[in-house]
């Protein structure tokens, strides 16, 4: 963990307060979520206070704290999705998966976040895993998409342990 | 011929006049001359979500194993995202057609009939009719389809059609032309005064005149300037910003470039959001081609003039999509609004004047300065000018974007465009401006759409999302759906909309919820409605930003129009659209009940009752409305009201 | 022309190009409440109470950041502004523990001043009320976020004047909470304790780690020997309290007060302030002839230790081994106090009364203590304090004046001025002037180094040496300053740095709600102590004559080294 993050900041030198949120993206999406030492390195780096980081990346959706599942799965909440249908989408989601939005599944495969409108309504209702799009999700259409994922994590397992 | 960078600048950029290799070019360049087949697939957000990406590899795949050559384009959303996955094939000399709901089994036999010259019938959407081509017999005009015969596609004109990152084809339409002959001849001033007289305003919702702001720009004297496009497009029904960036990006590049010049900015940002990766990437490449071909970058084409445009990406945050707090965004803050004055054509980003606008208003810059303020001003109303583009989701058949001129009325949008309500419900209501705006009932479809119009009855222009509602939609559900987004999105910083808007979504929730024991619930409930009009007033009235001003606005229009339904919601205890969970009553029709309990088995809180083989019975007192039994029941004996 | 006329309620004003609003109502005696102002810093406009009616403009405007504009017509208190302030403090309110009467300030907040003004007289806004953990990590401060209306001062202050940036807004909307860096405890954070934020929040969601009751009950208890000592300031800051011009000098009443309270001992930290000087000014002129680390810094502030700690280890060699005022009083009663009394110093109970929250930290070191002895067993506050004679029902201005118990409760002076800024600069140059030539100074007033602004510079002729000395106040002046130092700066000898903007006259243990004009009174109430009497160096104070004699013996002494300094060490935070 600490030479990903020390990798990312020798990608920023002589930063200033402007690189802040690049910086904190890019060690969301390398690592999955902003660890305590992260934000301390980070303000090492750019000379601004932890707590001043801290207050930064708590204000946005995309930084999150805790480390997600090796798929992760947002549910759309936005307006189109939700006439047509989303809570039930999550509700079922939920019930599957056997954890709350916010959370990842024991095995450390899943976690569920649900946001804010993603754009794309007409093919509404909408969730993204590891940022691949299904449109027009419905309960009944679920099981199949989470299985699609299990198989494939299946898969890479086997690869593995060939190698 | 061998098409390269140095030909398509000299040939059709730079050239004043077009010779015949000029010509040929450009007919290469847009594929209205080809030599082998074409393919473009819609790949945008939509069209990959819908199985646009299988689409493609089965292209692919076909193309490999019958062995022939013909390059697969992908395009940006042509916009009509319920028709999605949508193939276009080129055939040489022929028309250019489109086929919808092409998924990967329908590959094949799209393209056997049409590489035989035959049009699959069922999955035709319609051609195009450029002029150079022999049309197809019999088969429909895209043109024609009720979904675009009444649209005027200007910021949408290339959206669909060309490919997104080839510089060269949009060059070869025309592209970057009025960038270069607006810095050759006019000043920064004169370029002002053109898109004012133009009457473009802000397309991001506010509505500002963008010339007024472009020169209050220039007029700040400053040692550095800044220009920032606004895609951060949070609206909750809003997607044009994206299949704008998605499907045509050079063009809110050049639109950006001429704005850049219009200040007297040297630099600029996209703040757009991280929920767009697919815009972000094709937007990379375009800034990418147009920094190689020098439109931006050090003294372009010998002006003197620099330009350097950098992407920011957003990290989720919707109040960002205010002017100040994108600013604070940007310098790496707590993208929490500040009042304003001073403005940010004064102080703005790193205290420099800055203009910041929204993607589609620059998309708009490049067709006025090439074709003039009064063809724009030509269309639209007296104070609405050009045109518009709108997202249409919700209950509506044909889901997607399109752009109209201002002054269309309602009613055409959501009937003759988008083909009225889907599976045959009843129309109630279409919401528009998303959580700052307000929804419009069948008595007002009639009014034309522009900024003033929509403002008398109670809603807003907003970004332009349109989410259609049919009868089986809760208004007082919808109110407090928004309502959820604002809290959750507001940054906090001033108390009329922290606290303010928390306390209205409590409200709303004690009204479509199941009555409880808590005698302070019931209170709240009767004084529910009147709490939420004054409380409504001061939010407005007293906000610092434009989202606490406006968040009301859904709860007061809905109030408005559909005040009947809240006080069913309050007095009634019920919901007529049988969406508020908490206020659904379940009972069994004896009539049908065989006894088989599957449904108090299910039951969660052991609320029915009854003996095997006899009708069962739910005890309303314990029953929490969950709906666990009406999904259960196979014999549709359980009642919901 | 820099004049524009505006209209107020119908009446013309003048105002200057520029101004906001709020200012210009202000002069007019136009009373618009505030809650998120804060001044000398740039307007948030958070809070919304100050919004007025423009006529013209569509919604109400923030009168706070709002520039006046030639042919404004404003209606401060129209019925629409009216409903919409009430109703902003009813909604703080829905959001608020319902807890005024147990609250530390019950009585002095100013979400209750609102309330009042604003006619609250009913709970009309119900609903969900955030509930948070309070934050007792702290030795000097205790954080309530429920209390907490997010007025944003605090943070601004920690970041502006004290550059520590200890807490910050955290998450959004509803969910907003100021926090230092992962929610942990303040302890943990680089908080130095200086408690300004205290005196700038308008609830009880900052406040005192209180030790009353300790006090209390060691009062009460027979076989202890409660004594106390009282800074400086504190005698020039009672006044408002009690009725009396702001500045008035207490000092006779209050020990009358605080010996029918119950205390066996009454002492001056005056005295003990003399004492810092004699060692700091040996030190200075020590390290000056010998080549010793310089610039030397003062000691006798513990937010500046701390910050000192945390941010500028590197110049920790730079800081006078001194131990404060406090803590040298501390030291002497147990160790020469106690002897000379015969009591036994393991029964006495040492009571500090103090402008400052971080001495509440300074008496818990590790450094501060001798065989397991604590120099200090507890630091009250000028605000612990005004409650105790309150509470013991005592009037200060029935009172006799009284002296001080000898031999550590006379002072000169300069160990009096060291509650404002400057003061410690101008004490030990008095002294450090006659070591060094064997006269003393013409004048003993060194105006350069007097006064509220945040850094003072000036040279000053000692004999042959031409010593540059700087004072400053508020740790971000500090910070500016000891970055020149960093980069190479080495033209100043001598630098006093207190955390508290003016010193301690502004500590963060002081009232809460105070005025510049009072600030200003106090400051010049000092001076005129030092104007008004005749020992006005600390090396002509008999008493601290007689205390080196009998038992020091010298400045930098071996019997100096044991009890009067101290050391210090790296500190690893969150920062």
């Amino acid at each position: 963990m600490e030479n990903i993050i020390e990798e990312i900041l020798e990608k920023y030198p002589d930063a200033k307060r402007d690189s802040l949120l690049p910086i904190l993206q890019d060690i969301q999406d390398k690592t999955g979520y902003i660890s305590e030492e992260a934000v301390i390195k980070v303000g090492q780096h750019l000379k601004i206070p932890a707590s001043k980081v801290y207050g930064v990346a708590t204000f946005y959706n995309q930084f999150k704290f805790n480390k997600p599942g090796k798929y992760h799965i947002m549910v759309c909440r936005g307006t189109a999705c939700h006439v047509l249908g989303s809570s039930t989408v999550l509700e079922e989601l939920e019930n599957i998966l056997k954890i709350k939005a916010g959370e990842t599944t024991k095995d450390g495969l899943f976690s569920i976040e649900v946001v804010a409108c993603m754009g794309a309504c007409g093919l509404a209702p909408v969730i993204a895993i590891n940022g691949e799009f299904h449109a027009k999700v419905t309960p009944e259409s679920l099981p199949e998409i989470v299985e699609e994922y299990r198989q494939k994590e299946s898969e890479k397992e086997r690869e593995k342990k060939e190698k | 011929m061998k098409i390269n960078k140095q030909l398509v600048i000299e040939k059709l950029l730079l050239a004043s006049e077009e010779d015949a290799i000029a010509k040929e070019a450009r007919a290469i360049l847009t594929g209205s001359k080809s030599e082998t087949p074409i393919i473009f697939i819609g790949a945008g957000t939509c069209g990959l979500g819908a199985g646009a990406g299988k689409t493609k590899q089965a292209v692919i795949n076909y193309l490999e194993k019958h062995q022939i050559k013909a390059p697969v384009i992908e395009v940006g959303c042509i916009g009509l995202c319920a028709a999605e996955p949508l193939m276009d094939v080129k055939m040489p000399g022929k028309q250019r057609v489109c086929f919808s709901h092409v998924m990967a089994g329908d590959v094949e036999p799209i393209l056997d009939a049409i590489f035989e010259g035959k049009i699959h019938e069922e999955k035709v959407l319609g051609q195009f009719n450029d002029p150079e081509q022999d049309p197809w017999e019999g088969i429909p005009f895209l043109h024609e389809h009720p979904f675009f015969v009444k649209q005027k596609r200007l910021v949408l004109k290339n959206c669909g059609i060309i490919n997104p990152v080839s510089i060269d084809e949009y060059i070869a339409r025309g592209g970057y032309k009025a960038y270069l002959s607006t810095i050759k001849k006019y000043s920064p001033e004169e370029v002002c005064n053109i898109i004012e007289k133009s009457g473009l305003r802000g397309r991001g919702g506010g509505g500002f005149p963008t010339g007024v702001k472009c020169r209050l720009t220039l007029r700040s004297e400053s040692d550095q300037k800044y220009l920032v496009c606004n895609a951060d497009e949070g609206d909750p029904g809003a997607f044009m910003d994206r299949a704008v960036i998605e499907g045509d990006p050079h063009r809110v590049i050049e639109g950006m470039a001429i704005i850049a010049y219009a200040i007297g900015a040297t630099k600029a940002y996209v703040y757009i959001r991280a929920e767009y990766p697919l815009a972000i990437a094709r937007l990379e490449k375009a800034l990418a081609q147009a920094q190689e071909y020098g439109l931006l970058g050090h003294d372009i084409y010998n002006t003197g003039i620099h330009l350097e445009i950098k992407i920011k990406k957003g990290a989720g945050a919707f109040v960002c999509g205010e002017e100040t707090a994108l600013m604070y965004s940007i310098e790496g803050r707590r993208g929490m609004p500040r009042p304003r004055p001073p403005y940010p054509s004064v102080r703005g980003v790193f205290g420099k004047p800055t203009s910041v606008n929204n993607v589609e208003t620059l998309a708009n810059v490049a067709g006025i300065m090439t074709n003039g303020a009064e063809w724009f001003a030509s269309m639209g109303t007296e104070r609405s000018k050009g045109t518009k583009v709108f997202a249409l989701s919700g209950n509506i058949v044909n889901t997607g974007l399109v752009e109209i001129p201002m002054g269309t009325p309602l009613r055409t949008i959501i009937y003759d465009i988008g083909g009225g309500i889907a599976k045959g419900k009843k129309f109630k209501a279409v919401q528009i401006g998303g959580p700052s705006g307000g929804c419009i009932t069948e008595q007002n479809l009639m009014i034309p759409i522009d900024y003033e119009s929509l403002i008398q009855v109670g809603a807003m222009m907003g970004s332009g999302g349109l989410v259609v509602m049919d009868e089986d939609t809760c208004m007082v559900d919808i109110a407090k759906f928004f309502m959820d987004f604002i809290q959750r999105e507001s940054c906090g910083k001033c108390i009329p909309c922290r606290e303010g808007t928390r306390r209205m979504l409590e409200i709303l929730q004690a009204i479509s919820s199941k009555p409880g024991n808590d005698p302070n619930e019931a209170l709240m409930r009767m004084k529910g409605i009147t709490q939420l009009e004054k409380l409504a007033t001061v939010i407005k009235d007293a906000s610092l930003c434009g989202l606490g001003q406006s968040a009301p606005n859904p709860v007061l229009s809905t109030l408005r129009w559909f005040r009947d339904e809240y006080e069913e919601h309050v007095f009634e205890r019920r919901c007529r659209a049988k969406v508020c969970q908490g206020l659904r009553t379940y009972t069994i029709d004896a009539a049908l009940c065989t006894g088989c309990t599957a449904c108090a088995k299910k039951c969660p809180v052991n609320a029915i009752t009854g003996n095997r083989k006899e009708p069962h019975s739910i005890n309303q007192n314990i029953c929490i409305s969950c709906g666990s039994c009406f999904e259960t029941c196979k014999f549709n004996a359980i009642v919901v009201s | 022309m820099n004049e524009i006329t505006i209209e107020i309620n119908g009446k013309k004003v003048i105002a200057l190009k520029g101004e906001n609003l709020l200012e210009v109502l202000k002069r007019n005696n136009i009373e618009v409440p505030t809650l998120c102002h804060l001044k000398g810093l740039f307007p948030s406009g958070a809070c919304r109470m100050c919004v007025v009616e423009v006529e013209g403009r569509r919604n109400l405007v923030a009168s706070c950041s709002e520039p006046v504009m030639e042919g404004m017509k404003i209606h401060s208190h129209s019925p629409r502004v009216i409903n919409a302030r009430k109703t902003i403090v009813e909604l703080l309110l829905s959001n608020h523990p319902d807890d005024c009467l147990y609250c530390e300030r019950n009585g002095n907040c100013e979400l209750q001043n609102l309330a009042e003004l604003m006619h609250v007289r009913e709970r009309k806004i119900a609903g969900k009320k955030n509930k948070y953990r309070i934050d007792v990590s702290s030795p000097s401060l205790v954080r309530d976020p429920s209390k907490c209306i997010l007025c944003g001062r605090c943070v601004r202050v920690c970041e502006e004047i004290e550059g520590v940036s200890a807490i910050d807004f955290t998450y959004r909307g509803s969910k907003t909470i100021i926090a230092p860096a992962f929610h942990k405890g303040l302890n943990l954070s680089s908080c130095v304790n200086c408690g300004q934020c205290i005196l700038v929040c308008p609830t009880g969601a900052l406040k005192e780690k209180s030790y009353l009751d300790e006090v209390r009950n060691a009062l009460n208890q027979k076989d202890l020997f409660t004594v106390v000592q009282y800074a400086p300031s504190i005698t020039v800051s009672l006044a408002e309290e009690f009725g009396l011009e702001p500045g008035t000098d207490m000092n006779g009443v209050l020990n009358a007060a605080l010996r029918k309270i119950g205390f066996k001992a009454v002492f001056d930290t005056s005295f003990s302030a003399d004492l810092t000087i004699m060692e700091e000014s040996a030190e200075l002129i020590d390290r000056i002839t010998n080549g010793g680390v310089l610039p030397m810094i003062t000691s006798c502030c513990p937010a500046w230790v701390k910050y000192a700690e945390q941010f500028y280890p590197d110049l920790l060699p730079n800081i006078s081994t001194c131990k404060s005022p406090q803590q040298m009083m501390g030291a002497i009663i147990k160790h020469y106090y106690a002897m000379v009394e015969n009591l036994d110093p393991q029964k006495i109970y040492s009571v500090s009364i103090m402008p400052c929250t971080a001495k509440k930290f300074e008496h818990t070191r590790e450094e501060q203590q001798r065989q397991g002895l604590p120099d200090v067993d507890v630091a009250i506050t000028t605000r612990e304090l005004i409650k105790l004679i309150k509470m013991h029902g005592i009037n200060l201005k029935e009172l006799e004046p009284e002296l001080a118990d000898s031999p550590l409760g006379s002072r000169s002076t300069a160990g009096k001025i060291f509650g404002a800024s400057g003061g410690v600069m101008e004490a030990a140059i008095r002294t450090a002037y006659y070591r060094l030539t064997g006269k003393e100074l013409v004048s003993f007033k060194i105006p350069a180094v007097r006064g509220l602004q945040g850094r003072k510079e000036t040279r000053i002729e000692i004999g042959s040496l031409n010593l540059g000395v700087a004072v400053v106040n508020g740790l971000q002046n500090a910070r500016l300053l000891l970055e020149e130092i960093r980069k190479g700066r080495n033209d100043i000898q001598f630098i006093e740095v207190m955390a508290c903007p003016g010193g301690c006259i502004n500590g963060g243990g002081q009232p809460i709600g105070m005025k510049e004009e009072n600030i200003k009174a106090r400051m010049n109430a000092l001076y005129k102590i030092d104007e008004s009497e005749t020992i006005k160096a600390s090396h002509q104070n008999p008493y601290i004559i007689e205390l080196y004699n009998k038992f020091l013996k010298k400045p930098l002494s071996h019997k100096s080294h044991e009890l009067l300094h101290t050391r210090y060490q790296p500190r690893n935070v969150i920062k």
